[in-house]
């Protein structure tokens, strides 16, 4: 065939025989080392970071559901349950700004279930790269977006008349505790989304656990307005340790052993799903 | 020690649920060649390669590469392979700098140096003025070269390509094969799979021809066309005309073994040389043979498989194949039959 190879010349004729097997081999190495795995996670946050600001539309449900559920909560329920709207922010805010952080690492778990169906995974699996990298780097990218959810939330408040207690530092803790425990919670649905068969399905999956993680749970409403038996389960919700944790940060300004139990389980979690999330990401391949 | 194997592999077998997708097959690659795997869609070429790529386990057999078994460390095997497959495997929402940028640093490469290797093989793949477009924008003819590109970041000395031309232009097509023999001048091996004999042809050394799961034959591109001739000529009997007269005079004036195609009163003839075909057609006219069309052509992947397994090869395509023969005289299907060319 004598095809025209402008533009397109062989490889390297400049440099030939420039690659050489048996150092090639010599080269190799036997595993990732732990600075490889960190600085290939960050490289995978950087590739995170860079598809939500070219889909900014990512961003709807950590500015939207914030500012809606906010002011909704607030004006249905505020009368009812704290006689008015003002009286209920401190019970409220922090609340939601658990609830908003728990459905944006929904969406870590969705996301990934996508991602992982494109073309450049399969690329990702053929490198000598640290099987957690894939993973964990959305998550860290996804520490901007959970930033946006609590933080929008508490800016919501103050602007419907919530005055948190614990004053600017409270509510930093507020918010530096309400992340870590999303980010410790989205390993749960990492490992949704490495063993659902579509996003589709990570979706409905994560929401039955959703729903009553967030509801039942001493969120929205003191505790004793349940039944007994519904407070059972709500006292050992580590929803609720999260919402009292950041309730007594933001309101009064004190670490609470709340904040401590919310620690614990934060820890617990990643303990068994981030090992667990690795395998089924590895046995997928 | 310069002269380890690239690639040796022993009764590989990958089994989905019952489908034996690969049936125990035996590859020995020599370094600096381009082998070149063929076969039709689904006879486990992509599944060879990919459990060769440690892409998918391996359920029985074992592989090196290079030496380094592929089963007990993946890992080393990852850092002397790049792999292109049939579907472009980069990030459709960065841009083509940005992709090679990460493939880079992704493979320990400092910033600045996985951006001068990014614009070298942007260079080099004639894509500089793609470089800052997103990938979306990108014609199939752009995409593959920049997932190759993207394979050859860190110079690997073994290149897997996984059809590497289906579905492009031919244009593209001859670029991508000085492309793919210009690795192998700098000092790669390269393990290639494809449909098209010619390509095989164009490009291999060797070619391991592989269907339903084994390996039917092995030899040099010569020899396995050898095995169907140089030329082929297809003849359309007239109805009623004799079969069995038609093939003797085949055989005695080409000396060849015809090959009846599943279409009834269809022959194709293996000849050495083109010119061959007027002597047959002349031999049908003296033996009062009628026929009704005539074409000659050089032997097409299917003749190959025909002549190897007994069946035709590319089940659904060209004009609606029957899989098994209607016509008396050919070696029937039978799936344990094997032709080696050369035996390794």
């Amino acid at each position: 065939m004598t095809t025209m190879t402008a533009g397109l010349p062989p490889a390297g004729n400049a440099q030939l025989r420039t690659v050489d097997p048996a150092a090639a081999v010599a080269r190799t190495r036997p595993r990732t080392t732990g600075a490889e795995t960190i600085s290939q996670t960050l490289i995978m946050a950087w590739r995170a970071l860079k598809k939500m600001r070219r889909n900014p539309e990512q961003f709807f449900d950590v500015t939207l559901q914030p500012l809606l559920f906010t002011a909704m909560f607030a004006y249905i329920f505020g009368g009812a349950i704290s006689g008015n709207v003002h009286s209920y922010l401190p019970l409220l805010i922090p609340g939601i700004v658990a609830q908003t952080v728990l459905t944006t690492c929904m969406s870590t778990g969705v996301q990934l279930r996508e991602d992982m169906e494109k073309g450049v995974f399969d690329r990702f699996k053929a490198l000598p790269m640290a099987r957690i990298a894939p993973l964990a780097g959305p998550m860290v990218a996804d520490l901007v977006r959970y930033l946006i959810a609590a933080g929008l939330t508490f800016v919501m408040g103050v602007i419907i008349g919530y005055r948190p207690g614990g004053g600017v530092l409270g509510v930093l803790g507020a918010i530096v505790l309400a992340i870590f425990t999303g980010w410790a919670l989205a390993w749960i649905f990492t490992f949704i989304g490495t063993i659902a068969k579509s996003a589709r399905s990570v979706q409905g999956i994560s929401f039955l656990f959703l729903f009553p993680l967030t509801f039942l749970s001493n969120a929205f409403v003191p505790v004793t307005t349940l039944p007994g038996w519904l407070q059972g389960f709500v006292k050992i919700n580590p929803v609720s340790h999260l919402v009292s944790a950041t309730r007594a940060l933001a309101d009064h300004g004190v670490v609470t052993g709340e904040a401590g139990w919310t620690l614990l389980a934060c820890l617990a979690v990643i303990a068994v799903f981030a090992p667990l999330s690795v395998r089924s990401y590895r046995r997928r391949m | 020690m310069t002269d380890i194997t690239a690639v040796d592999a022993v009764g590989l077998v990958k089994a989905f649920g019952r489908l034996r997708a690969v049936d125990g097959i035996d590859l020995q690659v020599q370094q600096g060649e381009i082998f070149g795997v063929l076969g039709p869609n689904g006879a486990g070429k992509t599944t060879a390669l990919q459990m060769l790529a440690t892409l998918l386990p391996i359920d029985a057999g074992q592989a090196r590469i290079f030496g380094v078994d592929v089963a007990r460390e993946p890992h080393r095997v990852r850092q002397l392979i790049g792999v292109t497959g049939q579907f472009a495997s980069v990030d459709e929402d960065l841009t083509a700098t940005e992709n090679l940028w990460m493939f880079g640093r992704l493979q320990g490469l400092r910033s600045a140096d996985a951006r001068a290797a990014a614009r070298r093989l942007l260079a080099q793949f004639d894509l500089e003025e793609a470089a800052d477009k997103p990938i979306a924008q990108f014609s199939g003819g752009m995409r593959r070269r920049l997932d190759l590109a993207a394979s050859l970041i860190t110079r690997p000395p073994l290149i897997f390509l996984d059809e590497p031309t289906t579905g492009l232009d031919p244009r593209t097509r001859g670029q991508m094969w000085d492309t793919i023999r210009g690795l192998v001048a700098e000092g790669c091996t390269v393990l290639l799979t494809t449909q098209y004999l010619d390509e095989a042809d164009q490009l291999a050394g060797r070619i391991a021809v592989i269907d339903r799961g084994r390996k039917v034959a092995e030899g040099t591109p010569d020899e396995l066309k050898a095995s169907v001739g140089n030329s082929t000529l297809q003849v359309q009997l007239a109805e009623g005309a004799d079969q069995e007269l038609a093939v003797q005079v085949v055989r005695k004036i080409a000396g060849a073994e015809p090959v009846l195609t599943p279409e009834s009163g269809r022959m194709n003839v293996p000849l050495d040389t083109a010119d061959r075909a007027a002597d047959v057609l002349i031999g049908f006219r003296q033996a009062g043979v009628a026929i009704t069309s005539v074409n000659v052509d050089k032997p097409t992947l299917d003749e190959v498989f025909f002549a190897i397994t007994g069946r035709g090869a590319i089940a659904g395509a060209g004009d609606g194949d029957d899989p098994h023969p209607a016509g008396t005289g050919t070696s029937e299907a039978d799936a344990g039959h094997e032709t080696v060319l050369e035996v390794q």
